[in-house]
């Protein structure tokens, strides 16, 4: 949390020197409140109030970083419990577990399968982030054969999970033979800690913290890491259930945001699989920690089916709630049309624009889709709002000109706007104007019924 | 060293106000049982600084007539039934529906709809919702006759839209049932249309709040983020946000095209019936957790999933969670 000029006062010299280039130590602190200027510029600051201010300049949740070759997951550095108090910024990245003691050609494949998976969502492609291998053998050798099988199949980030140090160390020189890789290290705890914390220092690694015994274990664990210099760390939060991870996670974020709580300033990792009862409620978990404060989501299972659920939501809850995806209002060309194709009209949110525009596409039929300047909002809240009217659609068609390009004069509006009709044909004299399915998936069923007529 | 953590708890001055479906013999109805819903002193599950009375519950959509543009996997799922609405809302009751909402068709006539109602009343115990067709002159000469027959039963009559919804409210007073408050993902308006419902004189432990949503992909984060600014504002003690909320998941997941469509659509979006229902379970549990007290599914695997979350969310955690 930034502290006020007043507060970074009292901890400057108060000399009144000049030699930062201000008039007064006030005048210096009020500078830096507003961050017009740097603490180095006081050569008399005290190192104890210069940590102060630094570590009060720091985020409330540290941002980490995981990477490799090909990629890097960053998360952390949020300010919001909500995500209508601002925004959520840093998404959490969604890792598929395999273990050692699965055989490597089925590690392989997993690898494979996550590595390439690839889906496409109103224009943003989106994609896994990574693999999580846990050693289960207890054996180094096993699990660094296992780690070096995934780092050769995959060029995305990695989580190593085990209880040893010596296992993660080998599994560690494993994954290190891929360039720029910085996997995160699961997991410290009291048994283990000073191990744990010397690997990730020398490895300049993120590593993980968990506790069995709740979060006052968990405080002084992270602080008696912090203590010999390892600052990149990860939470296990604790509870695997649903309501109990989702109260800790709150409870820990909270005391992050809301108390500026340096000791839990971190951010947490999940393991939904082994929270639910029956496996096919781990997606439904898993989208509990995507919502509510998970930045590491380690999935048991890979399915498409799963995957692309999860990936949405990931992306709909992290959109800027101040900006919503929008698209060029204009005129869109799909499947090639002449003059004779039929001409559709939709708002600019992008979910709108996106699902029409697919349809279209996906029913192979030529069309001219015109899309209105609707703020960004979809076709029902735009008609609420009043920012999808018959004036907004007939300013459409006049400033694009699709009436040069067209040899007819029918346009087809949104089922849910069929009200404005009549309105329509007043502000478009010579137009004919024609409703169409409330809902996109019904387009094509539609357009092939008009071509029939 | 042993510094202990101090947990924050918000001390919230607002309670999200009880509702009660459905009414009993005695209470001059014919329903087996009753179900409150709402009555929270927190955000949703934080059983550590409030009090959770009561779970939220699942309503199973059933139609007058069978439907004919749902998805080809809800008829697969559902089969036969989907012909009689007294055998579909007994399968609904079966497939675990604590709530059955009835929604009328276009081609119903007054007594259709009398007879559909009469149909389901006698089927099944559980407390039930009636929705029009949605087309306003159509949804007010159904819900009349509906309000009629049902009268005392304390039915959920929708759906009222601010441009629609006085001759609804007016056949719910006359008849003992109670309403469904409709507006289009925005604070305010939810706000606005409770206070004209309540102005007509309906008692607001009557009045469900739906501040509407859109399916998983299709707009969730707006009613997300609508519903978690509506439990807030009623926790810090706005009285016209406090009625529980109801919203409908089901339609909005199974009217698009991942969870509608299996064929022609890409390789990635996966097995067509697990993609489906995690579509409908997704958006559901999301809107669960941003406060939904009441959410309408259609699949009978979703409500099984649903129901089975919504009891993990409601165990009371262990004692080390809460404040000393």
């Amino acid at each position: 949390m930034a502290l006020t000029g007043l507060q970074i006062y009292k901890l400057l010299p108060q000399t009144n020197c000049k030699e930062c280039g201000f008039p007064t130590c006030l005048a210096f602190a009020m500078k830096l409140a507003a961050k017009q200027a740097e603490l180095a510029a006081c050569p008399y600051v005290s190192d104890e109030a210069k940590a102060q201010l630094e570590s009060a300049a720091a985020p409330p949740i540290r941002l980490v970083t995981v990477s490799n070759n090909g990629a890097k997951v960053e998360v952390g550095n949020e300010t919001v419990l909500f995500r209508h108090e601002k925004t959520f910024y840093h998404p959490p990245g969604l890792f598929v577990r395999v273990r050692d003691s699965q055989p490597l050609d089925e590690v392989r494949r997993i690898a494979e399968a996550v590595a390439t998976y690839a889906v496409e969502y109103v224009g943003i492609d989106l994609a896994l982030d990574g693999m999580a291998v846990e050693c289960e053998s207890g054996r180094p050798e096993i699990f660094q054969e296992c780690v070096a099988a995934v780092s050769e199949t995959t060029h995305k980030p990695m989580i190593l999970i085990g209880n040893e140090p010596a296992s993660l160390e080998a599994g560690l020189a494993a994954a290190s033979r891929s360039p720029r890789a910085r996997p995160l290290l699961y997991a410290a705890d009291t048994g283990n800690w000073q191990d744990m914390a010397a690997l990730a220092k020398n490895a300049r690694v993120p590593l993980a913290v968990r506790s069995q015994d709740g979060l006052d274990e968990l405080a002084q664990l992270v602080e008696r890491i912090k203590g010999v210099g390892v600052e990149d760390l990860v939470l296990d939060p604790g509870p695997r259930d649903f309501a109990g991870s989702l109260i800790r996670m709150t409870q820990i974020r909270r005391l992050a945001l809301k108390r500026n709580f340096r000791t839990l300033g971190f951010p947490m990792i999940t393991f939904p699989g082994q929270g639910v009862e029956h496996p096919d409620d781990e997606a439904i978990l898993a989208s509990q920690h995507i919502v509510k404060y998970g930045s590491f989501i380690v999935l048991d299972h890979f399915s498409p089916a799963m995957a692309y659920p999860l990936l949405v939501l990931r992306q709909n809850i992290y959109t800027d709630p101040q900006k919503p995806i929008q698209v060029q209002p204009g005129l869109y060309e799909i499947n090639d049309p002449t003059a004779d194709a039929p001409l559709m009209v939709t708002t600019n949110f992008s979910i709108t624009y996106f699902s029409v525009a697919n349809e279209i596409d996906g029913s192979g039929i030529p069309g001219w889709l015109l899309v209105a300047d609707a703020e960004g909002m979809s076709v029902l809240t735009a008609w609420a709002a009043g920012k999808f009217d018959a004036t907004t659609i007939a300013k459409a068609v006049k400033t694009t000109g699709v009436a040069d390009k067209i040899n007819h004069r029918k346009l087809i509006i949104p089922g849910h706007v069929a009200v404005l009709s009549g309105e329509l044909e007043d502000e478009l004299p010579g137009w004919e104007i024609l409703v169409g399915p409330r809902e996109a998936v019904d387009l094509p069923g539609f357009l092939k019924l008009m071509r029939e007529v | 060293m042993s510094n202990s953590v101090e947990i924050p708890v918000e001390k919230w001055s607002g309670r999200v106000r009880e509702v009660t479906l459905g009414a009993t013999a005695e209470q001059g109805g014919t329903r087996s049982h009753t179900v409150t819903v709402g009555g929270e002193t927190t955000l949703p599950f934080l059983h550590f600084e409030g009090s959770i009375p009561y779970p939220p519950v699942v309503a199973v959509e059933i139609r007058s007539r069978r439907p004919k543009d749902w998805s080809p996997l809800l008829f697969e799922a559902w089969g036969d039934v989907m012909d009689d609405p007294a055998a579909w809302a007994k399968a609904a009751e079966q497939a675990g529906a604590d709530l059955i909402l009835l929604t009328l068709d276009l081609q119903d006539t007054p007594d259709d709809a009398r007879g559909a109602l009469r149909q389901v009343l006698d089927a099944t115990g559980l407390p039930l919702l009636v929705f029009g067709p949605g087309q306003a002159d159509k949804d007010n000469e159904l819900l009349v006759a509906v309000a009629d027959e049902g009268k005392g039963e304390r039915l959920v009559l929708g759906v009222c839209e601010d441009k629609n919804y006085r001759t609804i409210v007016a056949a719910a007073l006359a008849n003992n049932h109670l309403v469904n408050s409709r507006t289009p993902m925005d604070v305010n308006l939810a706000k606005q249309l409770i206070i004209l419902i309540h102005d007509m004189g309906m008692p607001l432990d009557r009045v469900l709040m739906d501040p509407s949503t859109g399916a998983l992909g299709y707009g969730i984060e707006y009613g997300y983020s609508v519903m978690e600014r509506l439990r807030i504002a009623a926790l810090q003690g706005d009285s016209m946000t406090q009625q529980p909320m109801l919203v409908t998941p089901g339609e909005e997941a199974w009217k698009i095209k991942e969870a509608k469509v299996g064929d022609g659509v890409p390789e990635a979006w996966g097995d067509w019936r697990q993609r489906a229902i995690h579509w409908e379970t997704l958006t559901a549990v999301t809107l669960i957790e941003s406060g939904a007290a009441i959410v309408i599914l259609r699949h009978p695997e979703s409500v099984l999933r649903v129901k089975r979350t919504i009891r993990a969310l409601m165990q009371q955690s262990e004692q080390e969670l809460l404040p000393a």
